[in-house]
């Protein structure tokens, strides 16, 4: 198991990713399983990747979503694409770790969403059916806390 | 990732009518985001300081919600479009 940090901001101003292939491995197959999932957008694990805008009017909502609903799911698509294509990168440019802090995001929504996790999530017992997910969650936590950091040192 | 504003413009017969009253973008708390993203989500969309940024997380942290920006009902939705983009939980409403 490799420790300590996986993104850093290097000093020509792109990021350098020092993942390990385990790492790698588990992170390249999930841009493809949120896809497929993104296939539906009314599976109600989905929900905080559509949230509503107007939360007490049924008509502004409706017009929202109708303007809205593409493009957000076309920008949930984009950063799964550029993940995916960059899973084995040893340095990303700033757009594209973006684009991994959005699809990080997007799959701690669902696996949160999915997990019912709350504030203070406690570790789940080891023989709970929902421990690996949940341990997957952990993890994506951790590294994204590493991407905003990186991304978050430039400003 | 983000589209550009033109792409959710509309049509006159939906302006409101009482322009005056500015609409609010709110940001509700939720379990699942981290409190360093919703703080760098609000100095990256709007440019807030960090400071600013942190007080209006820590907001939503404690209070349950926050407002973020507020203006005319346009530039209250695409506020509140880009929020979405990032996972946010944003919702507006016009000031009371």
């Amino acid at each position: 198991m490799k420790l300590g940090r996986r993104i850093r901001r290097s000093r020509r101003g792109d990021f350098e990713v020092s993942l390990s292939a385990d790492e790698r491995e588990l992170l390249r197959g999930l841009p493809a399983q949120l896809r497929t999932l993104l296939n539906d957008t009314s599976d109600p694990d989905l929900r905080r990747l559509f949230p509503p805008a107007h939360a007490e009017d049924a008509e502004l909502e409706q017009e929202y979503r109708r303007l809205v609903h593409d493009d957000l799911l076309s920008g949930h698509r984009a950063s799964l694409e550029v993940m995916e294509a960059t899973v084995d990168a040893k340095r990303l440019d700033e757009a594209q770790l973006n684009a991994w802090m959005g699809a990080i995001n997007d799959m701690r929504l669902v696996l949160g969403t999915r997990l019912n996790v709350t504030e203070d999530q406690k570790p789940l017992d080891p023989d709970d059916p929902r421990s690996p997910a949940m341990a997957l969650y952990g993890y994506l936590s951790w590294l994204q806390e590493q991407v905003v950091e990186a991304l978050a040192g430039g400003l | 990732m983000s589209v550009s504003p033109a792409t959710i413009e509309r049509t006159t017969e939906d302006e409101d009518v009482r322009p005056d009253r500015p609409w609010l973008v709110i940001v509700w708390n939720d379990p699942i985001n981290l409190m360093s993203y919703v703080t760098y989500v609000l100095q990256k969309l709007f440019g807030y300081p960090k400071e600013k940024a942190t007080r209006l997380m820590l907001q939503v942290h404690h209070e349950g919600r926050a407002i973020v920006s507020s203006g005319t009902r346009e530039r209250a939705e695409l506020d509140v479009f880009r929020l979405h983009e990032h996972g946010l939980w944003a919702t507006m409403e016009q000031e009371g």
